[in-house]
This record gives C-alpha cells, sequence and structure tokens, in this order.
C-alpha cells in the first residue's frame, strides 16, 4: 500500500508531469473572437501611440539650410575642390535664417553632411579606444592606419576618423546681438567622463603633409574636447547630423538669424551636401514624423484586419471546433 | 553443478539420427597446412602464445569508435565533414587576417562551442558504448590456472590455449573447441540465437579421444596442439587438426563452440580456446552498422545549398559593388586618404580588392547559414531521445524495459512511417506455444477460444447490440464502445498470465482424470502416451515447486509435455534407452510410473515434417509414435486407420481457422519380427560412411512410417504478444502499412496474419507459389502471370470497400525479388492492403526491405527481434530492436528498441508525429531567423559603400546564436505538442500529416523564407528612417552607428523571438521561461556589457543606462518592429485556421472550447470516424466469422419477430 500511495504521490510531482510531456499548458487557440481583439487591441494601441507621437513631432520646430554651395563664391563655383584646399582664401561666409515659428530653447544646433561614408570599414576601424584614453603611454596604434605617426612620432589622437575632424564653425547673431551658443555637454557623459582621457593632450595632430580636418588646440585635454568626441562616434549612414551646441535663448517668430560660419570642410571633392540645422525638441527627439506614420499604418492595419475578419466571419461563419471541417468529414461531403 | 549431475551422464547420441549422431570420421578430408590454416595452439599452455609468433590478439573487444588518443583528430574530422562546419572553418580562420569584419573572437567562439558540444556529444556516446564492452569484457570464466584447479578470470583476460570451463547457461567467452561435456558422451546444446537469429538449439559433440577429461583434474597435465584455420567470418565451416596423444585427429564444426552463443540443456564444458576477440567468427562478422539520416535532414541540406547560393549571390553582389565604389568613389573620399592604402582598398587595382572582399563578405552574410542549426537539431534530438526513453507508457513493467532511442538523429522520422515491415517471431508473437485444444478419436475437446475467436465474438456481440439500439440513444451506444475496449484489453492482461505456462486447455471432460468416463479411454490414453513419449524434451525438477519443467527443442514439444503431464502422463526421466512417464489415474487411482524402451527416434527436418519414436512398453509391445503435420500423416495412414479422419480434418479445419497451429498423432503396433528385419536395415544405413547416408536413412525411415492409424490432432495457439492486434488495429487506422516478413511456413504465417487481423475471410488472397520441379524460366513465366493477374484483379475490382492480401514463399521471393521483375512485384504488393512473406530469409527481408524503400520513396520501419532481422533493421530507414528478449544483435543494430511490439504505436503515433513537427517547424523557423538576421547585415552593408562594415557590435552577433535565440527554438523542438499524445492516440489519421510531409514541404520553407525576407526588410528599413539624421532623445543628440546597432537588435531579438511563440501553441511554464526569459536576457546582457570598462565594451559602453533607456523612441520602435514583422505571419495563420483548418487545428479548438467534454457523443463519434479508412485491423478480421453467424441469427429474430408480428388476433 505504502509504494501504491508513493507511486501516486510520485506521479503528481513535477518531475513526474515533465517526463511525461504532460506539464499543464496553456494552449490558446486563435479563434475568431481571439482573432478579432488580438487585431482591434493593436490597432487601439498603435493609432493613439501615433497620433502622440505625430502631435509630439509636430511641435518641433526645425530650420534647415544648405549652404555648401551658397558659400563659395560666384567665381569659384567650378572648381569648388580647389576652392576650398586654398588655404590663402578666407572661407567666410554669411547665412540668414529665418524663424518662422515660435522656438522655445534650448535649440539645437546640429551640421548635417550627406554622402559621407562615415560608416566606411575603412574609416570605422581607423581609431584607437586605448590611446583616447590613456594617450602616448599605449603605444600600439597599428589600427590607426593610415594616420598613425607622423615623422616617427605618435599622433594623438590618431587615425583616419580623428584626422578628419569636422572643423566649420558658426555664429549665430540675432539683431545684432550674438546668440550664445552652449557648446559644453554635446557629447555623451561617458564619454567624456570614460573614453577620452582627462590627461591626455593632443599631439603631433595634423602636422603631416596632408591636413585632413580641423585642429585641436594641444592645451585642452581630448575629454573636454566635445567637437572631437561628437565626431568620434561615427555615424551609422552616410548621411547624418551631428550635434554642434545649443542656442539657450528663445527664437520668436519672423526672427532673422545670422549665422556667420567658416566654410573650412572640404565635401566638395564627394559631392556631399552641407546644411545647418536649428531645431529645438520634445520629448521624441527631433522632427520625425515617420515615425507616427508608421505607428499609425500599422494601427489602422490592424483594425482593417479586424474589420476584414470580423466581415468574413460574419459572411463565411464556421463554428468552431466544428468537425465538419475534419478531412474524414470533407471527404465524405465530396465523395 | 547440482542440476548438471542429476541429469548428466545421458549417452544421447544414440537418439538422433541425423543430425549429430554420426561418429567422427576419421577418414574426413585430411587438413593441409599452408595459406590461410596458419594457426597454431597449443592446448593447455597459455603461456606459450605470450611471445610472438604464436601471440595472438587478447580477447578484448572493443566496438567504440575512437580512443583516448584518436578522439581528437579523429572526431574533429567528423565534424569538419559537414558542409556548414567547414565553412565556418575557414570563415574562423580567415577571421585571423585583416580582411574579416569581424574580430576573430567572434567567429572561433561559436565554432568551437559548437564543434565542442557536437564532439562531446559523440564522445558520451562513445563512452558508453565503451562501458558496454567494459561489461562484456569484465565478464568472469573459469579457466584452469594449473594442477587440475580452476579459478575465474575476467574474459579480456582469457588467452588462446586456455582451457576454460563454461557452465550451463552462461555464453562463451570466446571461440573454444568443445573436449568435454557434463554428458558423457560429449554432447552439448548451444543456442546461437546471437549468431543467427535460430532459437532452436543446436548440438555440439567433442571428439571421442578428449572426453575422458571430464573433472577439474584432469586437466593437469592435459597438452595438445591445434592446427587450424586463420581467423575468417565463416560461421559453419572449421578446418583443422588437433594433435593429441602423440596422434592427430581432424576437427570438424561440430566441435567449436562459437563466442556469443549460450550453453543450454548442458551442465558444463570444457573447452580450448582456439580464437580470441576479433579473431573470433562473430566478431569477424559484425557488420558497421550504417548511419542513418532522416530525410528533414537531407532536406535541410539542400536548404543550405539554396542559402550558400543566396550567400554566393549577394557576396557577388557586394564585391561587385565594393569594386565599383573603391574605382570610382574612392578616389574622391579624401578623408579616407586613397591616396595611402593597402591593396584591399587601393582604387587603382579594383579587381583586387573585389576579391579580397568576396571573402570579407563571405564571413559576414555566414548568418544567412545557421551555424547553430546543427547543434541545435542535436540537442533538441538528444532532448526528444530522453522523453522517449522516459516514457512510462513505453515502459514494460514485466521485464523493467523502457523504450530506448539508441541514436537520437531518427526522432522525426518515426512521424513519417509509411511502411512496417515485421518479423513475425518473437515480434508479433512470443514464441510460446498454449496448448488449447485437441482432437481424440473425433471429438473435439478444449472449450477456451482463441484470440481470434474472442475477437471475433467480442466484435459480433458488438455489432448486434448496435443493430438492436439503432433508435435508442446514441450516448449509450458509445459507451458500450468503451465497455468493448476495456473488455478486449482486461482480457488479454488476464491471458497473458496462465494458471499454467504453456497449458490454456480449459474442458472438464479431459481434466482431474475425467476422461476415464470418456468414450473412447484407449485412444485418450494413447493420445496422451503419444504426447508424453514421443518428443526428445528432457525434463527438468524444480526442486522449490516439485513440478517438473521440459527443455525443449521446439516450443511446441514443451506444450505438449505440459499438456501430458496435466492430463496425468506426466515424463518425468529419461535414461539413455528410455523415457518414464509417471501414469496418474492408469489402473486402481495409485500413480504408476512406467518405462517406455525407446529402440528408434527419427527426428523432426523441416522436410519430413513429422518425428517418429519406436518404443517397446513394460508389456513388451512395440510402438511407433508419429506425429507431424497433417497433411503427412493423413498420407501414411492405414485403410484401417481412418475411422477418425473425416471428423479430425473438420476439426483442423476449425483450428486452422481459428489461428491454431495443427498437428495430427498417429500410432501403429508392431510386430517383432517386423520391427528387427526393419532395424537390421536401418542399423546399416546409420552405420553408412557416405554422402548419400541421410538419403538412405530417410528412404528406410520411410518404410517404416506408414500403415498407421490416426489418433487425433493438436492445436497449439503460438501466443500473440500482449496489445498486438489492437496496435496493429491503431497502426492501420494511422495509415500505416505493414508487412510481415516471416522465416515461418505459409500456413503458420496466415494463421498469424489472421490472428493479427491482417488476413480476414472477405479478403481476396493473392497467393503467389511456385513449384520445384520447374526450370528457371517456367518458373519466371509463372510468377510473371500470377503477379499480373493479381494486378489485373485489383484493377478490375470495383467495390472500393475490397480489400486484397498478397501472400508470397521465400523461393518465389527470390524470383520476384530479380531485377527484371521486382517493380512489377513491388507495384503489386502496394496495392494490396497487407503483404505477408513467408519462409524469407534474413538476406531476403533486407532486399524486400530496400525494395520497398527505394521502389516507393517512402520511410520503412522494419522491426524484429532476432539476429536474423538485422539485416532488415540496418536496411529500413529505421530500425526497431525488440529488447528484453535473450538475444541482443537486433537491439544493438536498431535505431530504436521497445520491449514489445504494441509500445509502437505510441512510438509512432505520438512520439513521431510530436517529433516530425517540432523538427520540422523548427527547422522551418530556424531558416527564418537566419535569414532575417543575415540579411539586415547585407542592407546595412550596402549603405556603407559595400565596405564589409557591420551595425552590429561583434558580442552581440556571438550571442545571436548561441544564447539569444537559441532557447526558445530549443524549446519549440522539445515541448511543442499540437495535440496532446491521448488525441493523437484517439485521432491515428492525424500522423498522416507526417507521411505526407505537409509541415516540411517547400512551399512551406520558401513561405518561410519569405516571411524572413520580409521582416529583414522591416526590421532594417523602419530603424534606417526612424533614427538616421533625426535627435531621438529630447537632449537633442542623434544616434550613431553603435546605437542604430543596438536599436536594431533589440528589434531583431524582440521580433524573432515574438516569432517563435506565435509557432508555439502549447505553453508551459518552460516555454514561458525560455523565450521571454531570451528577451530579458538581450536586456541584461545589455545592461552589464554597458557596465563593463570601456576597454571591453568599446562603443556599446553605458549604452543602455545612459543613451537607450530612457528613450521612448527606442521602445515605441521595438514595439513597432516586433508588432509589424509579425503582422502577416498572425494574419495568414488568422486566415488559414478561420477557412481552411488543418486536423489539429479543428482538434484544438474543440478542446479549447471542451467541446469534447460537452459534447461527448460528437466527440466520440468522430474518435470512430477517424478509424474507418483502413481495410486491415482487428475489426476487420472478423467480420465473415460475424456474417456466418448473424445470418444464422437474422433467420432466428425473422422467425422471432415473424411470429410477434402476427399476434393473434
Amino acid at each position: 500500500m505504502d509504494t501504491d500511495r508513493e507511486r501516486h504521490r510520485a506521479r503528481e510531482t513535477a518531475f513526474y508531469l515533465f517526463t511525461q510531456q504532460s506539464l499543464p499548458a496553456c494552449k490558446p487557440v486563435l479563434t475568431p473572437g481571439w482573432v478579432i481583439a488580438i487585431f482591434l487591441f493593436m490597432g487601439v494601441i498603435f493609432i493613439p501611440v501615433g497620433l502622440v507621437t505625430l502631435r509630439a513631432s509636430h511641435c518641433v520646430v526645425e530650420i534647415v539650410d544648405r549652404y555648401d554651395i551658397d558659400c563659395v563664391p560666384e567665381p569659384s563655383r567650378m572648381d569648388k575642390v580647389s576652392y576650398i584646399q586654398d588655404d590663402s582664401i578666407p572661407k567666410n561666409c554669411s547665412r540668414f535664417m529665418k524663424v518662422h515659428k515660435y522656438m522655445k530653447a534650448p535649440i539645437y544646433i546640429y551640421y548635417q553632411l550627406d554622402n559621407y561614408y562615415q560608416n566606411h570599414r575603412r574609416y570605422v576601424k581607423s581609431r584607437s579606444d586605448k590611446q583616447l584614453l590613456d594617450g602616448q603611454k599605449y603605444h600600439d596604434t597599428s589600427y590607426c592606419q593610415p594616420v598613425e605617426s607622423n615623422n616617427n612620432r605618435p599622433i594623438v589622437p590618431c587615425g583616419l576618423i580623428a584626422w578628419s575632424l569636422f572643423n566649420d564653425t558658426f555664429e549665430f547673431i540675432r539683431e545684432g546681438a550674438e546668440l550664445k551658443v552652449n557648446r559644453k555637454n554635446i557629447a555623451w557623459k561617458s564619454d567624456r567622463g570614460h573614453k577620452f582621457g582627462k590627461n591626455v593632450y593632443p599631439f603631433n595632430f595634423q602636422n603631416g603633409t596632408l591636413i585632413g580636418g580641423g585642429k585641436l588646440n594641444p592645451e585642452i585635454p581630448l575629454s573636454d574636447q566635445e567637437d572631437l568626441i561628437v565626431w568620434m562616434r561615427t555615424s551609422a549612414l552616410p548621411s547624418f547630423r551631428k550635434l554642434y551646441g545649443r542656442i539657450e535663448e528663445d527664437l520668436d517668430v519672423d526672427d532673422v538669424v545670422v549665422v556667420n560660419l567658416m566654410n573650412n570642410y572640404n565635401t566638395y571633392s564627394f559631392g556631399g551636401k552641407k546644411k545647418l540645422v536649428l531645431s529645438t525638441s520634445s520629448w521624441l527627439g527631433g522632427k520625425n514624423d515617420f515615425l507616427g506614420h508608421a505607428c499609425v499604418f500599422v494601427g489602422c492595419s490592424s483594425l482593417t484586419l479586424a474589420i476584414i475578419f470580423v466581415l468574413l466571419h460574419v459572411k463565411y461563419r464556421r463554428p468552431y471546433g466544428d468537425m465538419s471541417y475534419l478531412p474524414w468529414n470533407r471527404k465524405s461531403f465530396s465523395g | 553443478m547440482a542440476k548438471g549431475k542429476i541429469r548428466a551422464k545421458i549417452k544421447r547420441s544414440q537418439l538422433y539420427t541425423f543430425a549429430c549422431g554420426r561418429k567422427s570420421t576419421q577418414e574426413a578430408v585430411p587438413f593441409v597446412e599452408g595459406a590461410g590454416c596458419s594457426r597454431t595452439v597449443h592446448c593447455n599452455q597459455p603461456h606459450m602464445h605470450r611471445k610472438r609468433p604464436l601471440k595472438y590478439r587478447s580477447n578484448y573487444i572493443s566496438t567504440t569508435k575512437y580512443n583516448f588518443l584518436s578522439f581528437l583528430p579523429k572526431s574533429l574530422y567528423e565534424q569538419f565533414h559537414r558542409v556548414a562546419n567547414l565553412y565556418f572553418l575557414a570563415a574562423a580562420v580567415l577571421s585571423l587576417t585583416p580582411l574579416s569584419p569581424f574580430s576573430a573572437v567572434s567567429m572561433i567562439a561559436p565554432l568551437a562551442f559548437v564543434v565542442g558540444l557536437s564532439m562531446a556529444k559523440e564522445g558520451l556516446e562513445d563512452w558508453r558504448r565503451f562501458m558496454q564492452d567494459m561489461n562484456v569484457n569484465s565478464r568472469k570464466v573459469k579457466f584452469h590456472k594449473e594442477g587440475g584447479v580452476f579459478e575465474f578470470k575476467q574474459w579480456q583476460q582469457i588467452e588462446v590455449g586456455d582451457v576454460v570451463r563454461v557452465e550451463k547457461d552462461e555464453f562463451f567467452p570466446a571461440d573454444l573447441l568443445l573436449l568435454s561435456s557434463s554428458y558423457e558422451d560429449g554432447i552439448c546444446y548451444v543456442e546461437t540465437m546471437n549468431l543467427d537469429g535460430e532459437t532452436n538449439l543446436k548440438v555440439k559433440r567433442a571428439m571421442d579421444v578428449t572426453l575422458s577429461l571430464e573433472e577439474d583434474e584432469d586437466f593437469k597435465n592435459f597438452t595438445g596442439l591445434i592446427k587450424c584455420e586463420d581467423p575468417n567470418p565463416s560461421l559453419y565451416t572449421f578446418v583443422g587438426n588437433l594433435d593429441y596423444d602423440r596422434q592427430t585427429y581432424s576437427l570438424e564444426p561440430a566441435q567449436v563452440l562459437l563466442r556469443d552463443s549460450k550453453l543450454r540443456n548442458t551442465g558444463f564444458v570444457y573447452g580450448v580456446v582456439i580464437f580470441t576477440g576479433f579473431d573470433t567468427k562473430v566478431m569477424q562478422n559484425s557488420t558497421k552498422s550504417p548511419s542513418k539520416r532522416s530525410r528533414i535532414e537531407k532536406k535541410m541540406d539542400y536548404i543550405i545549398y539554396v542559402l550558400f547560393s543566396l550567400l554566393l549571390v549577394i557576396s557577388l553582389i557586394s564585391s561587385l559593388g565594393f569594386a565599383l565604389k573603391t574605382k570610382f568613389h574612392m578616389p574622391n573620399w579624401w578623408y579616407m586618404r586613397p591616396d595611402d592604402t593597402e591593396q584591399f582598398y587601393n582604387p587603382k587595382e579594383p579587381f583586387i580588392s573585389g576579391l579580397s572582399h568576396l571573402v570579407t563578405a563571405l564571413i559576414l552574410y555566414g548568418y544567412l547559414i545557421p551555424i547553430s542549426l546543427y547543434v541545435s537539431i542535436e540537442v533538441v534530438k538528444v532532448l526528444q531521445a530522453t522523453f522517449i526513453n522516459q516514457d512510462l507508457q513505453m515502459y514494460d513493467d514485466d521485464t523493467g524495459i523502457p523504450a530506448q532511442a539508441r541514436t537520437s538523429n531518427l526522432n522525426e522520422e518515426l512521424g513519417q512511417v509509411d511502411t512496417i515491415l515485421s518479423d513475425k517471431t518473437g515480434t508479433l508473437t512470443c514464441n510460446q506455444m498454449d496448448f488449447l485444444k485437441c482432437s481424440i478419436a473425433g471429438t473435439a475437446y478444449g472449450v477456451r477460444a482463441s484470440e481470434v475467436e474472442r475477437a471475433a465474438a467480442q466484435q459480433m456481440a458488438n455489432d448486434l447490440e448496435q443493430d438492436g439500439r439503432q433508435s435508442s440513444v446514441s450516448s449509450k451506444r458509445s459507451k458500450q464502445d468503451i465497455e468493448l475496449e476495456t473488455v478486449v484489453t482486461s482480457k488479454d492482461g488476464k491471458d497473458n498470465k496462465p494458471p499454467i505456462k504453456f497449458f490454456s486447455f480449459e474442458d472438464d471432460r479431459m481434466t482431474e482424470g475425467n476422461w476415464r468416463k470418456e468414450p473412447n479411454v484407449d485412444m485418450i490414453i494413447l493420445f496422451c502416451r503419444i504426447l508424453a513419449v514421443c518428443h526428445t524434451a528432457i525434463p527438468e525438477l524444480n526442486e522449490e515447486t516439485g513440478t517438473y519443467a521440459y527443455e525443449a527443442e521446439s516450443p511446441d514439444e514443451g506444450a505438449f509435455l505440459v499438456a501430458a503431464r496435466e492430463f496425468g502422463f506426466e515424463f518425468f526421466k529419461r535414461t539413455q534407452t528410455s523415457v518414464f512417464v509417471r501414469e496418474r489415474y492408469i489402473g486402481s487411482g495409485q500413480t504408476t510410473e512406467r518405462e517406455y524402451k525407446i529402440l528408434n527416434l527419427l527426428e523432426f527436418t523441416s522436410k519430413r515434417k513429422r518425428m517418429t519414436v519406436i518404443v517397446r512398453d513394460e508389456e513388451g509391445q512395440i510402438i511407433l509414435m508419429c506425429k507431424g503435420a497433417d497433411s503427412i500423416i493423413f498420407d501414411r495412414l492405414a485403410k484401417k486407420g481412418k475411422t477418425y479422419l473425416e471428423d479430425t480434418t473438420k476439426h483442423l479445419n476449425i483450428y486452422g481457422e481459428a489461428g491454431l497451429r495443427t498437428l495430427a498423432l498417429a500410432y501403429r503396433k508392431l510386430e517383432e519380427s517386423e520391427y528387427s528385419a526393419w532395424n537390421n536395415e536401418f542399423q546399416k544405413a546409420k552405420t553408412s560412411i557416405g554422402a548419400d547416408r541421410d538419403t538412405n536413412l530417410e528412404k528406410v525411415a520411410e518404410m517404416m512410417e506408414k500403415e498407421l492409424t490416426l489418433v487425433g490432432a493438436t492445436a497449439v495457439e503460438d501466443k500473440l504478444q500482449k496489445g498486438v492486434p489492437q496496435c496493429i488495429d491503431k497502426l492501420a487506422q494511422a495509415g500505416l502499412k505493414l508487412w510481415v516478413l516471416t522465416g515461418d511456413k505459409m500456413e503458420t504465417a496466415i494463421n498469424i496474419g489472421f490472428a493479427c487481423s491482417l488476413l480476414r475471410e472477405g479478403m481476396k488472397q493473392i497467393c503467389i507459389t511456385t513449384l520445384d520441379s520447374e526450370s528457371k524460366e517456367a518458373i519466371k513465366e509463372n510468377i510473371l502471370t500470377q503477379v499480373n493477374n493479381g494486378s489485373q484483379m485489383i484493377k478490375l475490382e470495383k467495390d472500393p470497400y475490397a480489400a486484397f492480401a498478397l501472400i508470397i514463399d521465400g523461393k518465389t521471393l527470390a524470383y520476384a525479388l530479380e531485377e527484371d521483375m521486382k517493380f512489377l512485384f513491388l507495384g503489386l504488393a502496394v496495392d494490396c492492403a497487407s503483404v505477408i512473406c513467408c519462409r524469407v530469409s534474413p538476406k531476403q527481408k533486407a532486399l524486400v526491405t530496400r525494395l520497398v524503400k527505394e521502389g516507393t520513396g517512402k520511410v520503412t520501419l522494419g522491426i524484429g527481434d532476432g539476429a536474423n532481422d538485422v539485416g532488415m533493421i540496418q536496411e529500413a530507414d529505421i530500425g526497431v530492436g525488440i529488447s528484453g528478449v535473450e538475444g541482443m544483435q537486433a537491439v544493438m543494430a536498431s535505431d530504436f528498441s521497445v520491449s514489445q511490439f504494441r509500445f509502437l504505436e505510441r512510438l509512432l503515433v505520438v512520439h513521431g508525429h510530436w517529433c516530425y513537427k517540432r523538427i520540422a517547424q523548427m527547422v522551418c523557423y530556424f531558416f527564418y531567423k537566419n535569414i532575417a538576421f543575415g540579411l539586415t547585415l547585407f542592407y546595412f552593408e550596402a549603405f556603407t559603400g559595400f565596405s564589409g562594415q557591420s551595425v552590429y557590435d561583434d558580442w552581440y552577433m556571438i550571442l545571436f546564436n548561441v544564447v539569444l535565440t537559441s532557447l526558445p527554438v530549443i524549446s519549440l523542438g522539445v515541448f511543442e505538442q499540437d495535440v496532446s499524445s491521448d488525441v493523437c492516440l484517439e485521432f491515428p489519421t492525424l500522423y498522416q500529416q507526417g507521411p505526407r510531409n505537409l509541415f516540411f514541404d517547400w512551399y512551406r520553407i520558401l513561405g518561410w523564407m519569405g516571411n524572413g525576407l520580409y521582416s529583414s526588410l522591416v526590421i532594417f528599413f523602419l530603424n534606417i528612417v526612424i533614427f538616421y539624421d533625426q535627435a531621438y532623445r529630447a537632449e537633442g543628440q542623434t544616434t550613431d552607428m553603435s546605437i542604430l546597432g543596438t536599436i536594431m537588435f533589440t528589434c531583431i531579438i524582440c521580433a524573432l523571438n515574438f516569432q517563435v511563440s506565435l509557432i508555439m501553441t502549447h505553453y508551459t511554464w518552460m516555454q514561458h521561461v525560455l523565450i521571454w526569459f531570451s528577451i530579458v536576457a538581450w536586456f541584461i546582457f545589455l545592461f552589464i556589457y554597458g557596465m563593463l570598462p570601456p576597454k571591453i565594451s568599446h562603443s556599446a559602453y553605458q549604452i543602455l543606462t545612459e543613451a537607450l533607456a530612457s528613450a521612448p523612441v527606442y521602445w515605441i520602435t521595438t514595439l513597432l518592429v516586433t508588432i509589424a514583422c509579425t503582422l502577416p505571419y498572425l494574419a495568414h495563420m488568422s486566415l488559414q485556421r478561420c477557412f481552411n483548418p488543418m486536423d489539429h487545428h479543428v482538434i484544438q479548438e474543440i478542446k479549447y472550447l471542451k467541446k469534447d467534454v460537452s459534447d461527448q457523443v460528437m466527440w466520440r463519434r468522430e474518435k470512430t470516424k477517424a478509424r474507418e479508412k483502413t481495410k486491415i485491423g482487428f475489426t476487420a478480421r472478423v467480420d465473415a466469422l460475424i456474417r456466418s453467424l448473424r445470418g444464422k441469427l437474422n433467420k432466428k429474430t425473422h422467425s422471432i419477430e415473424s411470429n410477434k408480428s402476427y399476434p393473434p388476433s
């Protein structure tokens, strides 16, 4: 009797049920009710989310100004490359940006480059994270090919990415007064704190025969060179925006912002565009209508599907669990 | 020992006329030393064999694939034999060069993991084999140490030249030369089941010169020299000489005891070891079992080729793109220093850069080929196999043996079986005979019904009730259905343990001595005496119970002796010349012991089909007693002896119909003079030497076995194994075809066919047989016409319910299997509902299996228990061995083993069905998953100027296949159940989803690939468009490559794991844990990875905490992409379910809505409907009997009704 009882008890243990593949299980079945409910639910979720997102996106005010062509003087436009490579010509340029809608501070300033392959494998690999953190103490800079050393002395920061640092600069003037641009805290805090050395100073940088992009102030440690830090975060796509700074004053409608910029960076050799972007932000980030549209689209598709299923179900009603759909019954219909 | 002494010292050689009684003839072909015959064995001097050149192989055997040294290189070679693994190896090697898009570790780690896991599995399996070998190697046997002392030593230490002593029921440790046995004349009985599958005992006989060595002490000074053949695989030949006592004797196969055969019915034997270990005949015979692969796996190879081509195509596109970009755009990309490049990026040499990029691309897109596919499948299959091993419903309580998946790579094949080829003896039947009925002097005794009769009665009762209650509530009827089933099964359970083994006879007229009151007592006494005397068995006293057990060469004889004992004629002693019978009811009621002097014994051979003894009883009367096949006996009856012929024939027919094995008994009284005249002639024939000795003997025997008087007939039941008819019924309902291939004769096979419901009365039997006499061409012509006629007959048949059975014997089969005829034969066989091949050799079994396998292209399953089934088991797509019987040969060769045939039902219909669907769905999902992931890499690469840059961190990629998506796949492959096991068994037609391959056809595979393509597009482009330039946080930051990569990867993980959860229909807490854990694991990983110092985590440093978690866009996008990826699948599934549901969908719905509980009538009706498709099976067999009886009954009811319907008005 005891063994019987034991066996009985053993049969109820989870382990027994597990080995016999008969654990209690939930076996959901897609009945029409569930199907319609699921699609309805998804529609009900996504359409409001999409609408809220769209609304947030609409709140964002964005001014974009492409300046790469206009900033080249008329006579040089035939040969923009030699213009940009000629150091003797001053590259000042003034642009006027009209605020069409009230912009609440902070207003983020981005530069946008197009057709610039920051994600090319050769480019992405050409950096040394260890050197950025430890400076010259770290000697193995072979990753930084081909901008590794100059005159047998290492370059800090080494590599193509640093070497091609973006070096256009912007000044903003509103009604004669300079708008204060905050260029602090534009890079990730973790980057500043942990990836770029606090005691690492630029060394031997842009000293070679070929000068790439911007120069760095050798007096400022890398951790404070936020332009560089932002630039070193390589973009995912050949068209990208990077944060330049923040204007911490509101801009009113019909304000005209004069931008004095130094058009130094060469995008002309590869036909890349340069744009300056002023944008406010919402909880969503920048202006991003697509996300809202996509949400609404998915939500609407779900709703449509739900309606289609309702109609189909009304028209071709199949009692669920109806045996007439079992093959042996169907066969008897046809036969 | 004690037992041995009791019945030792009986000279048996006189009893035997044909097989072994021959004196070993010294004039036999002299043994010539020479090529192939160089072995020298110094008997009893094993030390002579410790030095070269006489040092032979040790008796240690090993069946392992590897040893400690060879494991690594050999198993590595095996692993990299697979195309996919080789590709990944190449990729791993190339990842050490700068061409690789990934870090080396991210290529090598998964490969090492995958290969390591597979190797560990191989190692484990080999370890098991090693343990098995060790088990055999460490068995103990007594050997002659020195000075006549015998001690135990392990088999592996046995050396050539050792003298060993093997006790009863022990296996021989090596090939031995028999020196002497516990019998005075050196005879011993050997069971060779492990060698050739034959269950009957074989007699071996020592040479006369060594007979004197009958005690341990005799070996003190024994020496001898054996010169014999070299090791070879021929089981039935042996040539050699023994130099003993300054004389040379030639040796014969009859003196050689082969390893792995077993000593039976003999107390002990002494033998000298001739061959050890791998030199033994059985080891020389062992063949490596072929490695089998399932169909799904073979098809998977094609899919992998498809993916390889896809990989190649996109790699070519990518490298072409790269070459063009490098040539035309690179010079303009000053920021990449085109002036200072290595070859790889040199714009001046686009061809080289394109070519080298091809390598990069091939590595990069390797994610299209699921590296973990093989290993995941292997893990899944091992777990599935564990479930099969663990299933208590396939566990045999009596023997304690569970079902076992011996190889795990055929699990899903179990779900696709189309044809089962089954052995009969030991598989369908127990090889145990029960004495059930007899007919004595024209009176039939024995009221117990055979299984066939019982089934018929059961079915009929059911049918009658149905007829009677057609108008009544149908729920009542369904209740009856259940009762019927329980009744039938419970009866089976009872039958398995009859009060007396081998004896199921029930008739008050015969038992307890009541036969004395029967009219023809004399004949009954004679009948019982024949049973008790005419045999070759040996009694063995069970000292505990005081009853005798009988060791007989065939199970029928055992049953006869038990029957005789129960009737009161207990055979209890056999001496050299006499048989002693204790007769209980003769005379004054005291038991009297009677002695029957055996004068001659003409034994049973398959050719003679009869056995005769000539005895002299205590009164001095010489009687010839004969038992044999009815046709043989009837031909030899005297005119006077046919008194009971008519009645007996009638009874024999009834017995045959009831599925029983019958023998007729007859006797003849002889005059002294008549006998001695014949005996002289017989002795002359017996002592003659020469090729025609046997024919002479037979001729002489024939002279005596005539003028017989018929006494009666016996009917024994060849007991079917428990649950066999039900199992066959269910298998038939599942749409499986069953072929029986048996070594038995046609009548027996047909009987069993009837008993198993493979045959029934209404069936048209197409018997294909030939006559011996004709020439080969004529025979073939004849068979051809028969086959064509059969096919014609089937073609012309209009009745859709008509069923045909094909019965063919081995000799005919030999012709039918010839190249020019086999497909015709197969065509006919496939059209028949059941096929029975009788008298087939093991080789023919294999040939038939191959014919079915290759001819129909469908999955075959071979099931058998003996060594004679090994060929079939190895040839079939799946081999199943019946374990629990002593011979393990079939099990060793099999892929699965069950302890009883009936477990096959659950193995196929439940486990096979599950495993097939699990693996099919899992593989489909696997390809989906890797395409969805791999293609995003391609799209992204296109946006990086085809430079081979990946958007994901290397670590993400490592974890993708190994951790983040593998567990849900495994849970899909291990735990998924479309319907519960009960439903599988109740609706056997569900099984057909496997053989029809509904879940792994190209339509489905391509559908999944298309879904993968769709998912990859959705994942990539939604992310790209949302994140490419805009700030994604309120703080104004834009994404970079690592952030976008992480977001995209999150989407992938969520979408893929959500997708797998949609495929599943069965969620236990395990599934929930595994799926949701995989998603959570990704975030946990991301969190931990971000916490690591930036030197390790690089750009992923604090990515979750700082950059992603606080961005609502990240979460919205993840949700959006996940839903968008699975939306089409969900819609498709819903549509399919709504308007074109598959069988299991409907059943799932019924179960879900609990309709089976609320509407039991419907549920039961559907269960019976799901059965109606088949033409063979349990229910069908008894139709004929019912029909005839129902006819009678109808008449009766008609008459009753007519009486009723005209009431006196």
